[in-house]
């Protein structure tokens, strides 16, 4: 493999198209489902009073990835948003995820290192809760 | 207050927070919390994780653009990216024993140095990498696009941008901002990459180190998805609003007018965080 920054340039060319069309579907994907759910709360909920002046943490089945595929499949709409949420958080892991694949077809070893750590430490966050 | 009224009042102050942070260029999340807490009395964890959500949408949103155009360095936002994350990490865990009143004045002095570098005289500096250093062995010279021609640029100083990033990772997590302002001081002034490098390869990173921390407040229960909604899509239509100005007029006097606002937004964060209020 040759060293110069033109090659190296050259090389990822078609990983950054590829990341830029991921990124963009990410988001329209997660603002939509985010919307639908916002309309659907609203047309139920509109009238409810709402307050955040003091916390409360949200209710378990809004805290985990499980719990909110749970709501969404009651037809919860604050789940359809939250699920929208997550769409917007798994995001960037999915960017990570391409670059591995990006960069071991370039057989360059040591950036697949370097995506596979951030690419763990954001499973752990996501799975575990840090 | 009735939801609906707070879902509209929330949409409104989430566009200008999304207009403000596209032409200032410090993103949305520095503006969204302040008016999240001080404008609609908004626990500053809640007001936290929904900031959080809306810099990943933001961050995501416009680096499809800039990947594409080839201005993102996607190597070195890689591997300092392991320096963020792990910062942010290990800010969601400080986050526990850190007060409400405490957050507030960090956040108003970070908004400070955020107004201050935003106003800064920008130089487009290019260096070389010195052989056998780390950022040649990480091979992280490039090139970008440049008044037509295609630039070749080095970068120096690799073990310094890594422990900024690891400052701007915690920042992030602690104050639910994409700390664009660390990221870019970190790869312009100490790793000497372009400024318009350092500037789309900080947002490209902030999707990342955002996404970390906001897993961690998804199980403690920071994001409430009612106020994320308009929250997220608020931001989003005002950033895209705000690139569309960004191409259309000089933006000086306006980011001169929002820098003010910014200020005083951070004064009141200040005084408020101090006097035990928020």
């Amino acid at each position: 493999m040759s060293l110069t920054p033109e090659s190296t340039a050259h090389e990822d060319y078609e990983l950054e198209q590829r990341l830029g069309i991921l990124l963009r579907a990410g988001v329209i994907l997660s603002a939509t489902v985010t919307l639908i759910g916002g309309i659907l709360y609203l047309l139920q909920h509109g009238g409810d009073s709402a307050s955040y002046h003091v916390f409360v943490s949200e209710p378990a089945g809004l805290r985990t990835v499980g719990g909110v595929i749970g709501g969404v499949a009651r037809g919860d709409s604050a789940s359809i948003i939250q699920l929208g949420v997550l769409l917007l958080i798994a995001t960037p892991v999915a960017r990570v995820f391409i670059s591995v694949i990006g960069f071991a077809r370039e057989r360059d070893w040591m950036y697949v290192g370097c995506s596979l750590i951030v690419l763990a430490l954001l499973v752990y966050s996501l799975a575990h809760g840090g | 207050m009735h939801v609906l009224t707070f879902t509209l009042l929330t949409l409104a102050g989430a566009l200008f927070a999304g207009l403000i942070g596209a032409l200032t260029g410090l993103g949305g999340g520095v503006v969204l919390v302040p008016l999240l807490t001080l404008g609609l009395g908004v626990d500053i964890r809640y007001a936290i994780g929904a900031s959080l959500v809306c810099v990943i949408a933001t961050s995501s949103g416009a680096a499809a653009a800039f990947v594409r155009e080839g201005f993102t360095n996607i190597r070195v936002g890689m591997f300092l990216e392991i320096a963020t994350t792990v910062g942010a990490l290990l800010g969601t865990v400080v986050a526990v024993f850190v007060s409400s009143s405490t957050l507030a004045v960090i956040f108003g002095i970070v908004l400070l140095l955020s107004a201050a570098q935003s106003l800064r005289h920008r130089a487009e500096h290019i260096t070389v990498t010195r052989p056998g250093s780390l950022g040649d062995r990480l091979r992280l010279a490039s090139t970008y696009p440049h008044e037509g021609e295609i630039v070749s640029y080095g970068v120096e100083h690799v073990p310094t941008g890594f422990a900024l990033m690891f400052v701007a990772g915690i920042l992030s997590a602690l104050l639910g901002i994409g700390s664009g302002v660390v990221k870019v001081l970190a790869m312009d002034r100490a790793m000497h990459l372009p400024y318009k490098v350092s500037t789309t390869t900080s947002n490209f990173m902030i999707g990342v180190t955002a996404a970390a921390s906001a897993g961690v407040y998804l199980h403690r229960g920071y994001i409430d998805p009612i106020l994320v909604m308009p929250v997220v899509l608020g931001v989003l239509a005002g950033a895209t609003l705000g690139a569309r100005v960004l191409a259309r007029v000089s933006v000086k006097p306006l980011r001169l007018l929002f820098t003010i606002v910014i200020v005083v937004l951070a004064l009141e964060m200040l005084y408020q965080g101090w006097t035990k209020r928020i």
